[in-house]
């Protein structure tokens, strides 16, 4: 009998192609590796000046996401719209695509889209696999019970040229959610319950696997939102075990394995759990039944707290700076502040459900005066489903705008920002201080609670539009 | 890669735990397609107001801070998104080593690979360094030591591979190449395909 291991490791072990030692780390292969225009300009560089091809173009997933426009089609104006920065880095993405053969999923093409929405939604995330992308909420891709990290513009080269990257083997955190989440309780309030938790840097170092009936029954998009999230407690990688919810997910996608190769696919896919027995580095026990919809109150995703609670106080300096920039008060309601921005999207929350759960609330109510609200599906797929369904006239009956599919506001680099100053509940992942424009102040939170939020012009919580 | 083996500076202090790479140089100066010059708007909504001006009271805007090549850092520092235009325009801006008690994994990761030292240091050196900004310090890669200006020596860990690829000028993609056979067999031998 062979040791018990975890499913961390079983997926580790099965790429590793050079062993680590004391003085070198593990040469480790990469079997999906997902592009986009704002972290590889510097590393088809580096190719092109070392006469290197692209290895492997059949693993080699590209798309526009970062910094490409999110107004209608008619309006894209040669793309010129996010400034020539943008459009400069767009068009080099098609010409070094076209130079390295690879096929790019660009305008047009009906499949563009968030890197971490378009990977799962084809099926080319699958349980087992290793994916990287340089970006680092490629976390995402975990919830299939792959192993999957963000890499720095060095190793998207490294990648390309070699389909292998240079590792040191991470320790494991095993994180169990137990009991049951509440009535109006979503996966984006547990994660954000988790970080608050553990702190920004509690998964330092770790690859996070989620386990516990909380995960089991909670379907796919909703995984891919807890998963997603890992890095904002630091964390390398988020993993989930692969069960029947994963194998229905994946059945019949463009790119899932088909026929014979999909009945071997998910034999080995059910090897892939952690083994009774087998140990973490760490483990960290929550009971989801105590939840209440999150919002953030400060800068980083772990200052976080249950929406009918007050801002909290701590005399610490850093604390007292986020608090500042927020401009909100220790003490006062959460539902006190008053919102500018209601943002949906990101490969957080930017899926067909979490485009639902924001029409529900829309749903015969109106987005209240002065406040702009934004919605922008993570992919040209997910926008197309939302439309069959209507729920983008729903949504722009409600006074919102429906727009095309890209990072948005949740990078803030191609136009769509806050001023400085206001406030803007978000249901991305990051409420660093100007990351959604110069000054500006987001709240983390939900689907719902945005959604909420934006027909009350304050934060408020979901569970009383429901 | 130029090689990293001693690093001589004045120290610059930035107490803030949590520094993320958004903070370190923000998105909308990420539309690049070069590593360089990024150093101007490295740390941007900290040195400058909404008008352009400088904020007077920021630690890299004050005259004793020319010059300084080591950055000492709050705790976490480089947390947030994977983008490598953070070490690249902290370099550009002209720091050679961030000292903390902890950096983040592909921040770290990132500098590392472009010759940027990221050192963790305990929390008693931190306080020492914290409470001494413009210390004249000695690194020395090589020995993995901080050598402080009363001669104190401070050791440091650093992974080994990290390190001679620093102290060696080593670019790792060339190490990656070397193992083409293997990365070509690990291809045709493995027991199923992506
Ligand atoms: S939505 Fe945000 S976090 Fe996700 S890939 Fe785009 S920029 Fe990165």
């Amino acid at each position: 009998m062979s040791n018990p291991r975890t499913l961390f490791e079983k997926v580790w072990s099965d790429h590793i192609v050079v062993d680590e030692t004391a003085d070198t780390p593990a040469v480790f292969y990469i079997d999906l590796h997902i592009v986009h225009e704002v972290t590889t300009p510097q590393a088809f560089s580096v190719l092109r000046a070392l006469n290197l091809p692209v290895r492997r173009p059949d693993l080699t997933l590209p798309t526009l996401d970062h910094s490409t426009p999110t107004t209608p089609v008619s309006t894209f104006k040669d793309l010129l719209v996010a400034g020539e920065g943008a459009a400069n880095q767009v068009r080099q993405m098609q010409q070094n695509c076209k130079d390295f053969g690879l096929d790019l999923l660009g305008y047009g093409s009906g499949q563009r889209g968030i890197v971490h929405v378009i990977g799962p939604e084809l099926g080319a995330t699958q349980p087992g696999k290793t994916i990287v992308c340089g970006d680092s909420h490629s976390s995402t891709h975990g919830a299939f019970g792959a192993l999957a990290f963000g890499i720095g513009t060095t190793e998207v080269g490294h990648v390309l040229a070699t389909q292998c990257l240079l590792q040191r083997k991470p320790k494991t955190l095993a994180i169990n959610i137990d009991g049951k989440l509440p009535e109006g309780v979503t996966a984006k309030d547990l994660i954000l319950a988790i970080i608050g938790k553990i702190g920004v840097d509690g998964g330092t170092g770790h690859v996070i696997e989620y386990r516990g009936e909380v995960i089991r029954t909670m379907d796919m998009e909703s995984r891919m939102t807890v998963c997603n999230m890992s890095i904002e407690a630091g964390a390398r990688a988020g993993m989930i075990a692969p069960d029947e919810t994963t194998i229905e997910y994946l059945r019949g996608r463009p790119r899932a394995p088909q026929g014979d190769d999909w009945d071997a696919a998910v034999t080995r896919w059910q090897e892939l759990r952690t083994d009774d027995g087998a140990s973490f580095d760490q483990c960290v026990t929550l009971d989801a039944s105590e939840l209440q919809p999150m919002v953030t109150f400060g800068t980083n995703p772990g200052m976080v707290v249950g929406i009918n609670d007050p801002v909290p106080a701590s005399d610490d300096v850093s604390f007292q700076k986020a608090l500042s920039y927020m401009q909100l008060e220790s003490g006062k309601p959460m539902t006190d502040s008053a919102v500018d921005i209601v943002f949906v999207g990101s490969c957080t929350n930017g899926r067909i459900s979490d485009i639902e759960a924001v029409a529900r609330i829309l749903q015969g109510r109106n987005v209240a005066d002065g406040v702009r609200m934004m919605v922008v599906p993570g992919s040209e797929q997910v926008k197309k489903e939302a439309e069959q369904r209507g729920l983008d006239r729903i949504i722009t009956a409600a006074g919102a705008q429906w727009r095309e599919a890209g990072c948005s506001m949740c990078i803030g680099m191609n136009g769509d920002v806050a001023q400085s100053g206001q406030l803007t509940v978000s249901t991305s992942n990051r409420n660093f201080e100007g990351r959604q424009g110069v000054g500006a102040r987001t709240v983390l939170a939900s689907p719902a609670t945005a959604a909420a939020s934006a027909v009350a012009g304050h934060v408020a919580d979901p569970r009383t539009y429901s | 890669m130029t090689p990293v083996k001693k690093i001589k500076s004045r120290t610059v202090v930035l107490p803030t735990r949590d520094i993320d790479t958004d903070q370190i140089i923000a998105a909308r100066f990420l539309t690049t397609t070069t590593r360089e010059g990024l150093g101007a708007n490295a740390f941007h909504d900290l040195r400058y107001n909404l008008d352009g001006s400088e904020k007077l009271d920021f630690i890299l805007n004050q005259p004793e801070s020319g010059g300084c090549g080591i950055l000492i850092a709050g705790n976490n520092f480089g947390c947030g998104s994977s983008r490598e235009h953070a070490p690249w325009a902290l370099l550009d801006y002209g720091f050679e080593a961030v000292i903390s008690t902890e950096i983040a994994d592909i921040f770290r990761n990132n500098a590392l690979k472009n010759g940027l030292l990221a050192v963790v240091v305990n929390a008693d050196t931190h306080r020492w360094l914290l409470d001494h900004p413009g210390a004249e310090l000695a690194i020395d890669v090589e020995a993995a030591t901080i050598t402080l200006p009363d001669g104190t020596v401070i050791e440091f860990t650093i992974d080994g591979f990290a390190r001679h690829c620093l102290t060696e000028g080593i670019d790792q993609m060339g190490f990656l190449q070397e193992h083409a056979a293997s990365i070509q067999s690990f291809e045709e031998n493995r027991s199923w395909k992506p």
